[in-house]
């Protein structure tokens, strides 16, 4: 039994990962930014078998909320073993070509509000000397393509900050694990077109979680995006701008 | 629909017909809709409430069997009804108002349900249970998804010791046998069920075994659940069944029991869903595909007569089908309006599809069951005739008039087609 915090439980892959917390009897605290769809959540975990269940309403760009939250968290459950955060969205990159403050609210929520959580929640874990942060970010953080460019900044950004943060917390202690899934299978993909490489929430959910037991700092999920990434990395710059992608 | 605090999204303009759907686990076309769009109930999965002192559960409509039984079953709760396979939803247990083994002892799905929230395309979210909007209530249990979208359901659940199942199987060498173990187990045992060999011909006509078992009383040691999973990968190009392969397994099933009588301690898994343990079993029929028929009959002689008449028709006529499943309904009654459950003798065939003589050869099968009064199971027909199913259920006009104007179905446009049809 372990003490789980989630940020953007409302996400098909957080809510996914909490159904296996809650199997196991984990107490978990859970944010997210809409009430009415935070309670469903939170009384459907409690009845797979959770523990106890916290819940607190909190946006990602509201950052001068985000050190309360912690404290609030670390009040209820005492002691943190795990925060996963995985809120995001995914930008209309064409609205976000056209008008900077489009651009900025996204990156805000997909970029800024990650690192805003993380400061808070490295320092608390830094006293408390254990404990793990696992963050959602993306495949797409690895190169920027035309088609979705400021996701890939912000997902990028966030990438590169959990290295440095997994540099910095490594002598005290304290785990950080980038997951970087490929295409899922979720209400924000709806309107995509689906073929093989597309996975399910669960897939991806039970991927964070072995991953998470065993400690890992970056996973790729499912795996062959390591692969593919890499390819897609080695493509040199004068080839890779001629390509559509 | 993802969030049950939403509202249907069926746009308020538009002509074209909507249907919920759950797993697509009904055989036929009850769960289809050809000229229209499905609307996909899978995402409303979450569990609202669990009462482990009083058993009581209430769910989102697309939660599986399969995860109630895994919430409930440690607490000592079980489904109060479930069918030959636990990947079905709460929404297709009501809709279809589906039956199982202990059909005699404790009556439909629909018996157990408490009430549920049904959401209509005119935007309104009725509350219905026995006491509130009681004639939709009625009319969704059994009502084939037509009424509404079934957002959450309450249901009560049934007390259990342990996981593991007391079972016996007899053999029985002819249908008189068959109702005679039926009637004195149906008093001691809460599940009952015969497996028929229904391509047996002369002596050994109406031959088949009788399973009958209990939730074990006594705390016994713990047995685990099946594990092998087998999985047929493709879809065959022809079809693994035929007159010859059928035959022989049925004779092959019927010996595997040496004893006239054996008794065992099961798993539920394997007790309740035998065919869940093989993936994809389906397959094995080829792309041509299987029906089934499920038909009820009276229980008096009228209907002994016609059952006998149903398989000897089969028997000559060459049909095809290695599952035969016979059980005598019980008198408890079900709210539903549609159910197909009612009291008297249910036979089940799967059938190989051989052309059109085993549509002809159904057709026939229905003027036998209508001329005795019985009906056939909606969510395992795909052919039957429009005047047939009228027959069957006089109720169905009284469904139309509760039908939600934007959602109807394959099955309901094929049966409402026709003659007297709407
Ligand atoms: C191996 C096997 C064994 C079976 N054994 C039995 C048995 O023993 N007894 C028995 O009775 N049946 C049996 N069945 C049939 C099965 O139980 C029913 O078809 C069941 O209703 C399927 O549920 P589903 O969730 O797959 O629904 P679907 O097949 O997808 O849909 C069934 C109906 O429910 C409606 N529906 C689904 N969700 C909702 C909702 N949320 N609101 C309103 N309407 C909804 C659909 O419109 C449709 O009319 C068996 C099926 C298989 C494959």
């Amino acid at each position: 039994m372990a003490n789980r915090f989630i940020f953007g439980v409302t996400s098909s892959i957080a809510e996914a990962t909490a159904r296996l917390f809650a199997v196991d009897g984990d107490n978990l605290f859970l944010v997210a930014r809409d009430q009415v769809k935070l309670h469903i959540i939170a009384d459907d975990l409690r009845v797979r078998g959770a523990g106890k269940v916290f819940t607190a309403v909190v946006d990602a760009r509201a950052f001068d909320t985000h050190r309360q939250l912690f404290e609030d968290a670390f009040t209820a459950l005492e002691s943190i073993d795990t925060i996963l955060i995985a809120h995001g969205t995914l930008p209309d990159q064409k609205s976000c070509e056209a008008s900077f403050e489009e651009l900025r609210k996204e990156f805000e929520t997909n970029g800024l509000a990650v690192m805003s959580l993380l400061t808070h929640a490295a320092n608390q874990l830094v006293q408390q000397g254990s404990g793990t942060l696992c963050v959602i970010s993306s495949v797409a953080g690895d190169r920027g393509r035309q088609s979705n460019y400021v996701y890939g900044a912000a997902k990028g950004a966030v990438s590169v900050f959990l290295q440095g943060l997994r540099n910095r917390l490594s002598s005290c202690g304290v785990h950080v694990m980038t997951v970087k899934p490929g295409f899922v299978d979720t209400p924000m993909t709806r309107d995509f077109d689906k073929n093989m490489l597309w996975t399910t929430p669960e897939k991806i959910a039970s991927g964070i979680y072995n991953a998470l037991q065993k400690k890992k700092d970056i996973v790729y999920l499912p795996w062959f995006w390591a692969l593919i990434m890499w390819i897609i990395r080695l493509i040199p710059e004068p080839i890779f701008k001629r390509l559509r992608l | 629909m993802n969030w049950r605090c939403q509202p249907l999204p069926i746009p308020a303009g538009s002509e074209v017909s909507w249907l919920p759907f759950g797993n697509g686990r009904s055989y036929g076309d009850v769960c289809l809709n050809r000229e229209g769009l499905l609307l996909d109930t899978k995402p409303l999965d979450r569990f609202i409430s669990f009462d482990p002192k009083r058993g009581i559960l209430r769910c989102e409509s697309g939660v599986l069997l399969d995860d109630i039984l895994a919430v409930t079953v440690p607490h000592g709760w079980f489904p109060p009804v479930v069918p030959g396979t636990r990947f079905v939803t709460m929404g297709g247990a009501i809709a279809n108002d589906i039956h199982g083994k202990n059909h005699h002892s404790a009556g439909t799905f629909g018996c157990h349900l408490r009430r549920f929230e049904l959401a209509r395309s005119d935007g309104r979210r009725l509350r219905c249970s026995r006491s509130e909007n009681q004639e939709l209530f009625n009319a969704t249990i059994g009502g084939l998804g037509l009424t509404g979208l079934i957002v959450w359901a309450e249901i009560s659940l049934k007390r259990i010791n342990n996981q593991v199942m007391d079972v016996e199987v007899i053999r029985f060498a002819n249908l008189g046998d068959f109702f005679e173990i039926s009637e004195y187990s149906d008093l001691e045992y809460e599940y009952t069920v015969a497996w028929l060999d229904s391509m047996a011909r002369g002596k050994k006509f109406g031959r088949g075994h009788f399973v009958r078992g209990n939730h074990s009383a006594c705390c016994t040691k713990p047995i685990a659940a099946p594990k092998r999973r087998l999985s047929i990968p493709v879809e065959l190009p022809f079809s693994l069944v035929n007159r010859t392969t059928a035959r022989i397994f049925n004779s092959l099933y019927y010996k595997k029991q040496g004893r006239v009588r054996s008794t065992a301690l099961v798993h539920y898994e394997s007790f309740f869903f035998p065919l869940d343990s093989i993936l994809h079993w389906n397959r094995i029929y080829g792309s041509q595909g299987f029906l089934q028929y499920q038909c009820l009959l009276p229980p008096d002689s009228r209907g002994k007569d016609a059952l006998e008449e149903l398989l000897t028709k089969g028997a000559q006529q060459g049909l095809v089908s290695f599952l035969g499943v016979l059980k005598v309904f019980g008198n408890k009654l079900s709210p539903g309006l549609l159910s197909f459950p009612r009291p008297g003798i249910t036979l089940a065939l799967d059938i190989c599809i051989d052309g059109d003589n085993t549509f002809r050869l159904l057709d026939d099968f229905d003027s036998i069951v209508q001329t005795v009064g019985g009906a056939v199971y909606p969510c395992k027909d795909a052919r039957m005739s429009g005047t047939a199913f009228r027959n069957y259920y006089p109720q169905f006009a009284e469904l139309e008039r509760m039908r939600d104007p934007k959602i109807n179905s394959s099955f309901w446009r094929r049966i409402s087609g026709g003659e007297n049809g709407q």
